[in-house]
């Protein structure tokens, strides 16, 4: 019991925890979205190209979050309206565009040299240095997402499921697709806290690849993976105080235990241990 | 199909002008004559220019995406209570046509009227798109899926109530799916998921009803049982428009066939339009008709 409650005597310790549990909440439920979607790549492209926004804001002394969400947001746009008009595919779209803008963050940050060290915590997440400004945008920004989500439920769910048939019953699918586009732009900032640009796309993927394994219904799965993400966020804080780590690092690689573990014991498949054994069996008959 | 039926569902309103009608059945000239009846009133164009007993109203409507035509000065017409099937190889604009009836996709250039509104606009259209353009790991249930119809018409903001799940219910008992009502989507056989979309554009009860290879990789089976029901439909009143590439069942569902290679080759009923000619003229020389087919064809055309 010590060993848990000993770390919350800190305060920097309890706003970490606050923070992770919700960035892990709102990631993990985003984060269905993007594994149903395919919305990988482009959550790790806004992650990047949110960089410039925040090195922007940095050199004119406005609050870098605020930055950050400006270009993330364009960007995820941006992105959504090339793939749309033209032939060009998504994943190309995304490559060009956010590494364009990421190396745009970079030359600017190459430019103002002794503020390097500042800006390396958003490029792998430092949860434990999150104040209570950053705490109120963390709530604020999740508590949005959440409802967000709640409100456009069954109308994200169409138009993930078939966007075309979504379409013709007269759902606005453009529109929804830049909705889910801002929210996710919107979590990416959010998460930056805990993760990271490098690391984000892990806490969007992770928990929902994990919960994909154990359910078969789409409100279930939004349940397990925000479980799994929550769950991740707390015992990686632990394990980061513990182990004097980075905490965006043992976070992520707590979920992706979540999902070997998943993988192996999913009822959706033969589990992965079933195939396992029987592949030993076959191995062993072969060789008598 | 008989010709009585039709003519029930001609509630001809006095008010509105019927368009001129061609009412022959002759394979229709590969050139549409559609300049003969452009509109010179455009403030006309939005109380719509077809009769009232014209489902679809099509004419000289070029389509395509990124700039690339795909259907080029189509025109034809379907009326209300008909079964119509538009063959045609791979390639040649059939679900694109399909995508611009159903308001999916903006037409470049001519007229396009559905149920009396422009495409997208009215209500009553049902819409059952290409099976094999779906995420079938989805991790939704039969039952989420046909609820999924009623979703459009209830508005943002509101959940599917009681009468909504009865809906969706009744229409899977009437595509024989209810025992499956509870199973992942990806578990069912390519027919099963195929009765599965039906049943959710039926839970809309829809007056035109759009079907996009509604018997691509569906077992024979399945296929009979998905005509059987789509014909009881018509026989209420309700208008299809189905694409396929299967030459063996045209004969015998379809009241008219749509003959496409990006522009209408022939349109009519099967027995005129089922020739040699149309059918090289659609599928390129290259067209194989099996011996079952070409006996159904011949039996058709007597």
């Amino acid at each position: 019991m010590d060993f848990l409650l000993a770390p919350l005597q800190q305060e920097f310790i309890v706003r970490a925890l606050i923070a992770s549990t919700l960035i892990g909440l709102v990631c993990s439920v985003v984060g269905v979205y993007v594994v149903l979607r395919n919305l990988a790549f482009i959550g790790d492209g806004i992650a990047h190209a949110s960089f410039a926004g925040i090195v922007i804001a940095y050199l004119f002394k406005f609050n870098l979050y605020i930055g950050g969400l400006i270009v993330a947001v364009l960007t995820a746009l941006g992105i959504g309206a090339i793939s749309r008009r033209s032939d060009i595919s998504s994943d190309t779209a995304i490559g060009v565009m956010f590494t364009a803008v990421f190396a745009l963050g970079v030359l600017l940050m190459s430019r103002v040299r002794n503020y390097v060290v500042d800006l390396q915590d958003f490029l792998f997440g430092n949860v434990l240095s999150v104040d209570r400004t950053d705490i109120m945008l963390v709530t604020g920004l999740t508590i949005g997402v959440l409802l967000v989500v709640f409100a456009f439920y069954k109308e994200l769910l169409f138009a993930s499921f078939d966007p075309l048939m979504a379409q013709a019953s007269g759902l606005p699918t453009v529109a929804l697709s830049n909705l889910l586009l801002v929210i996710l732009a919107v979590t990416i900032i959010v998460s930056l806290q805990a993760a990271g640009i490098v690391l984000v796309a892990a806490l969007l993927v992770t928990p929902a690849a994990a919960a994909y394994q154990l359910t078969n219904r789409f409100d279930g799965m939004m349940a397990v993976s925000a479980a799994i993400g929550v769950g991740s966020a707390i015992v990686g804080l632990y394990a980061s105080y513990y182990l004097n780590a980075a905490s965006g690092s043992t976070i992520v690689l707590t979920a992706t235990l979540c999902f070997f573990l998943a993988l192996a014991f999913s009822p959706k498949r033969r589990s992965l241990l079933t195939q396992v054994l029987a592949a030993r069996r076959r191995v062993q008959m072969a060789a008598r | 199909m008989s010709d009585e039926r039709r003519h029930d569902h001609r509630h001809v309103d006095p008010g509105i002008p019927a368009a001129p009608q061609d009412h022959s059945h002759a394979v229709t000239p590969v050139k549409p004559h559609l300049h003969e009846h452009v509109d010179h009133h455009p403030a006309r164009r939005r109380e719509g220019k077809g009769s009232p007993n014209v489902a679809i109203l099509c004419e000289g409507m070029c389509a395509g995406y990124y700039g690339r035509d795909v259907l080029d000065e189509v025109t034809f017409e379907v009326l209300r209570g008909e079964f119509v099937g538009i063959i045609g190889p791979n390639g040649s604009g059939k679900s694109t046509l399909l995508k611009v009836i159903a308001g999916l996709l903006e037409p470049q250039c001519g007229y396009v009227e559905v149920l009396g509104a422009p495409p997208g606009h009215g209500t009553g259209v049902g819409y059952v798109p290409q099976t094999e353009l779906v995420n079938w790991s989805f991790p939704v249930s039969v039952f989420d899926v046909v609820l999924m119809g009623v979703y459009g018409k209830l508005g943002l903001f509101r959940r599917p109530g009681a009468a909504d799940k009865r809906a969706a219910e009744a229409a899977l008992d009437e595509v024989g799916m209810r025992d499956y009502a509870g199973a992942q989507i990806g578990e069912l056989s390519g027919g099963q998921q195929q009765r599965v979309f039906v049943a959710r554009s039926l839970v809309q009860d829809p007056q035109l009803l759009l079907l996009d290879e509604p018997i691509a990789g569906v077992d024979a089976t399945s296929q009979h049982a998905i005509f059987t029901l789509l014909e009881e439909r018509q026989k209420r009143g309700m208008t299809i428009v189905a694409t396929t590439h299967d030459l063996s069942c045209v004969a015998t569902w379809f009241d008219k066939v749509l003959c496409l290679n990006h522009r209408v080759i022939a349109f009519g009923p099967p027995s005129e339009v089922l020739t040699d000619e149309t059918l090289s003229a659609t599928f390129g020389s290259h067209v194989l008709v099996i011996p079952e087919a070409q006996a159904a064809l011949r039996s058709a055309q007597h």
